[in-house]
């Protein structure tokens, strides 16, 4: 009988509400309250709203919808309350009394829209930077008309790896470690490039890499209150990756918070408790921290390039200015400190400084929604400022909804981490592949 | 000593707990000028200071019928007049290892008796509504318990009275009985406040002290024998259950968990005590509570226990016992004593018109006003028939009668998010605003403390005991009711004094460190002096 509950309630997410001690740190820390009145903090909509949440009654506090979701406050609480883990439950709870949205499932299915769009993407990329459709989108869907949208690359991550198989440019050496690469949807419909100098980075160190079959994360689905297709989409994730996971080989992926995702809200915010989730949440590492580790064990190959020998198109942007990195919020809560500064600091003659603020603002999709688009730009303002002020053309962040708004918002170029250690390791995108 | 005013009135009311309060409207309502005179706040004894339960009677079915028929009959009518002070939880008996299985019969039989509804749940459904429930549990019925908040139940009460001319003088203390030719004929009482003396002409005088029932009976030369029964509670801040669950067994200690608005409390004990305001809490007494509790809910203990309070129950003693009753002698158990309720009469000590009610539980509070105020009727010579089972007490403006739920747990969360701004929140874990907090001090010129307003608003009760709430509404109420600095600065420190007397017997885990961070603030940030506590304090 006690098989009925799935977890002994201790170990939920919404008991850690007990441990608050009202202290503000969280509140002090969220990046949304400072600029909006429409928020009224994590610590009110979180572990204090939750003593007055009925199991059985939609949560009547709206306001809890203005949480980003960004995760500092769970990051900085000193007592183990999952504040942002709370927060995203009630949403969903808010959500599901609230109906259909279809702006809300719009944005949560950006997986679908990424794969679909691919043949069409020139009539796409055009469209979305056309003015009166963006206007009638914000007038009929709410989705903010100023907003940046990624382009379509026209082709995707998954069909250059297939071709690449297919060509058996790589050699099958069975002796070679296995890594396997969780790619995202991003990587896969808007930023290829990203994936590919991936793989070549990986298998310039020695590795073997695999791309099994997998789904999105769900973060976006999970962040609209969509849980029970993200847990769909977990579920595909954990059935296909927590066996190589069991047996030792590393899964790595390169948005920071896709693989937050997959190593903490499977758990945390879905509620999936089961072995194959737990098993996953152990065996991903986001690229830098995987690398980094690498390198500590002293594994890391370090024929890194100077800047002065990168492509001179990059060297102009360098320019004699420090590079900007900026750590996404999301990053941060996988508390393994700043693995991609660390990386950065190997090559030679690259200043990589962090801009030390606190976020960019758009938080996944919540940055795309006209009633939050402003809150999204006033959030980051500070790193915007910072950036522009610094000089810097080109600028450093490891997920992608926050690379395109900082890039937008602050004029700068900016590019994953392993853009840089590949221009360093002197592999380009179709770069043939690197014998060891 | 200023001059004594002086108040008429037809029935002096001494007592402001449930009973009193019920005795005040129940009167006013037939049509009588009545005057209620409460030595604290209204609802600071024994009413104040219970579990929350409103009884289905269940638990004296086997050795209490009496009481257990009253508390079915009330059960009822409290429903009915006054669903806002209520959460319909509906409640649980449920035997576990080692309850004796013999025991059932016999509380199925007493409970078919009296006519409390029974209705068996099997464990699978059990775990479905209460997952956290003790799968070992082998038996389980339910049956009509509800949640109480017993400060909104007598505040709905003396504001209902206020609407038929009943008059609440709340922080007056009886000084004196007065007597002339073998009957009452009033009392003086003594404004707490500002000391003024206050002469009340009554034609009958009700003694619903409670506790303190003895002495008040005392002054008039009676002499009854009340019997103290301390019994002490803990609140959760987790609210384990959504469901009452009382052991299915003889009554015993912590053997009843009820879920009160955004806590669940376990209690209680049960000791006999020599002093009405003896409100120790032997940290022996919280260890057996949450052993006690564990047996429901097994993993109980690990979330935070929030506070601690003792309540004494005013069992009647009477000369000559019926028959089951036992003797209570300081330091036994009082549970052999009856529940049920008495009207008594001190005619026979020169004091004819005054009256006393004893016993009792705060579900029966209607019953027992009742069967006084017919009495004092009767003596009065007044012909009026008793209206308060058909008449709903006033209801406040956020309750929607949802049926369900009377009283639901997210209406506060709704007033917040429907409140002009969110910057105004004093009181962060039982969330009150300032809107709120200063309508409450505009209400009471005659000043209130910053515990008053606790009952009036439950500023202070939650997870932080005041830690954040306390500075800030004591600069509120600083400035609503215009007091000199030393004055708030006082208040605080008497408010604060007294949130960390329950939560010294707590002092473990996560409430130790909001104990040490609440110290934090207070005595060395803010450096608010020190009291010493007092050896015992009447008012809590």
């Amino acid at each position: 009988m006690t098989e009925l509950r799935e977890l002994p309630y201790l170990q939920e997410t919404p008991f850690t509400a007990d441990h608050c001690l009202k202290c503000n740190i969280c509140t002090q820390a969220c990046p949304v309250v400072p600029v909006t009145d429409l928020f009224p903090g994590p610590k009110t909509v979180g572990p204090q709203a939750q003593r007055f949440r009925d199991p059985d009654l939609p949560s009547p506090d709206h306001s809890v919808d203005y949480c980003s979701g960004c995760g500092i406050c769970t990051l900085v609480c000193p007592h183990g309350v999952r504040v942002m883990e709370i927060n995203t439950q009630a949403k969903a709870q808010l959500a599901a009394a609230k109906g259909f949205s279809l702006r809300n499932w719009v944005l949560g299915h950006n997986a679908w829209w990424g794969v679909l769009g691919t043949p069409f993407a020139p009539l796409l990329n055009w469209l979305f930077r056309f003015k009166p459709f963006r206007w009638m989108a914000e007038k009929t869907l709410g989705i903010s008309a100023r907003a940046a949208f990624p382009t379509w690359a026209g082709y995707t991550f998954r069909g250059w790896w297939r071709r690449r198989q297919k060509r058996g440019a790589v050699p099958a050496e069975e002796s070679r470690p296995v890594v396997v690469y969780y790619h995202g949807c991003s990587t896969n419909s808007y930023e290829p490039r990203i994936g590919k100098l991936a793989v070549q980075i990986l298998e310039h160190n020695g590795f073997r890499v695999v791309v099994p079959p997998q789904a999105c994360c769900g973060l976006p689905l999970q962040s609209n209150g969509l849980f029970a297709e993200a847990r769909q989409f977990a579920r595909k994730n954990t059935q296909s990756l927590a066996d190589y996971a069991r047996r030792g080989v590393p899964i790595v992926g390169t948005s920071g918070s896709c693989i937050m995702a997959l190593k903490g809200d499977y758990e945390h915010v879905l509620g999936l408790h089961d072995a194959d989730t737990k098993a996953l949440a152990r065996g991903i590492y986001d690229i830098s921290e995987f690398l980094w580790n690498l390198h500590r064990q002293g594994k890391l190959k370090t024929d890194f390039r100077p800047v002065s020998a990168f492509p001179p198109e990059v060297r102009a942007l360098i320019g004699d200015s420090i590079v900007p990195y900026h750590a996404p919020c999301q990053l941060k809560a996988h508390g393994m400190g700043r693995p991609a500064l660390d990386l950065l600091d190997l090559i030679p003659e690259l200043r990589a400084v962090e801009m030390d603020a606190e976020c960019c603002g758009i938080a996944g999709t919540y940055g795309y929604k006209a009633e939050k688009r402003q809150i999204a730009e006033d959030v980051g303002a500070p790193l915007f400022r910072r950036i522009r002020e610094s000089g810097a053309q080109l600028a450093v962040c490891d997920t992608e909804t926050c690379r395109w708004h900082i890039a937008q918002m602050s004029g700068a170029h900016v590019l994953h981490p392993v853009e840089l250690l590949a221009h360093a390791y002197g592999i380009t995108p179709d770069s043939p592949a690197v014998s060891v | 000593m200023q001059a004594a005013t002086s108040l008429n009135c037809d029935v002096l009311v001494i007592g402001g707990g449930a009973t009193g309060a019920g005795v005040l409207l129940d009167l006013a309502q037939r049509g009588l000028r009545v005057v209620l005179a409460e030595q604290n706040d209204i609802a600071t004894g024994t009413s104040g200071r219970y579990h929350g339960l409103l009884h289905s009677g269940g638990r004296y079915a086997v050795r209490d019928p009496e009481s257990a028929r009253e508390c079915i009959e009330e059960n009822a009518i409290v429903r009915r007049i006054a669903p806002h002070t209520l959460e319909d939880t509906g409640g649980w008996f449920a035997a576990f290892p080692p309850d004796d299985p013999e025991y059932i019969p016999h509380w199925l039989a007493g409970c078919k008796a009296v006519g409390i509804p029974t209705e068996s749940v099997t464990l699978a459904q059990a775990l479905k509504e209460e997952p956290h429930l003790n799968p070992k549990a082998y038996a389980i019925y339910r049956v009509p318990d509800a949640a109480c908040d017993s400060f909104e139940l007598v505040h709905t009460l003396t504001e209902a009275a206020a609407a038929f001319g009943g008059i609440t003088l709340n922080y007056h203390r009886v000084c004196s009985i007065e007597k002339a030719g073998g009957k009452v004929i009033g009392a003086l009482l003594e404004n707490r406040r500002n000391g003024a003396q206050v002469r009340v002409h009554a034609g009958a005088v009700v003694n619903a002290a409670g506790p303190w029932a003895g002495e008040i009976a005392k002054m008039a030369g009676a002499d009854i024998h009340m019997t103290h029964d301390r019994g002490i509670m803990v609140a959760m801040n987790v609210r384990w259950v959504n469901t009452i669950i009382n052991r299915l067994a003889t009554p015993g200690d912590g053997d009843i968990l009820v879920p009160v608005g955004t806590v669940c409390v376990i209690g209680t004990t049960s000791v006999v005590i020599d002093r009405p305001d003896d409100l120790d809490i032997p940290a022996e007494e919280v260890t057996q509570m949450l052993d006690a509790a564990e047996v429901m809910i097994p993993d109980f203990r690990k979330a935070r226990a929030l506070r601690a309070w003792a309540g004494v129950r005013p069992l009647y003693d009477p000369p000559q016992k019926r028959e089951g009753e036992a003797e209570g002698g300081v330091g036994e158990d009082g549970r052999f004593i009856t529940r049920s309720f008495r009207a008594l009469s001190h005619a026979d000590v020169g004091a004819a018109g005054m009256l006393s009610i004893v016993g009792g539980k705060l579900t029966t509070y209607r019953q027992m006003a009742e069967k006084i105020a017919d009495e004092v009727c009767q003596y009065l010579g007044v012909r009026a028939v008793c209206r308060t089972a058909e008449t709903a007490l006033p209801k406040p403006s956020w309750f929607s009668g949802n049926s369900r739920r009377l009283h639901s747990m997210t209406h506060r969360l709704h007033q917040l998010e429907h409140a002009p701004t969110h910057n105004n929140l004093i009181c962060e874990c039982e969330i009150v605003t300032r809107d709120q907090l200063e309508a409450a001090i505009k209400a009471s010129p005659e000043g209130v403390s910053l515990d008053d307003l606790r009952r009036d608003l439950r500023l202070g009760m939650g997870p932080c005991q005041a830690g954040f709430c306390g500075y800030r509404a004591a600069g509120v109420l600083g400035e609503t009711a215009n007091l000199p600095p030393a004055e708030s600065i006082a208040a605080l420190a008497t408010f604060i004094q007294e949130r960390f007397r329950g939560n010294r017997p707590l002092l473990w885990g996560h409430q130790l460190r909001q104990a040490l961070l609440d110290e934090m603030i207070y005595r060395r940030a803010l450096g608010v002096p020190s009291l010493q506590p007092e050896a015992h304090a009447t008012s809590d």
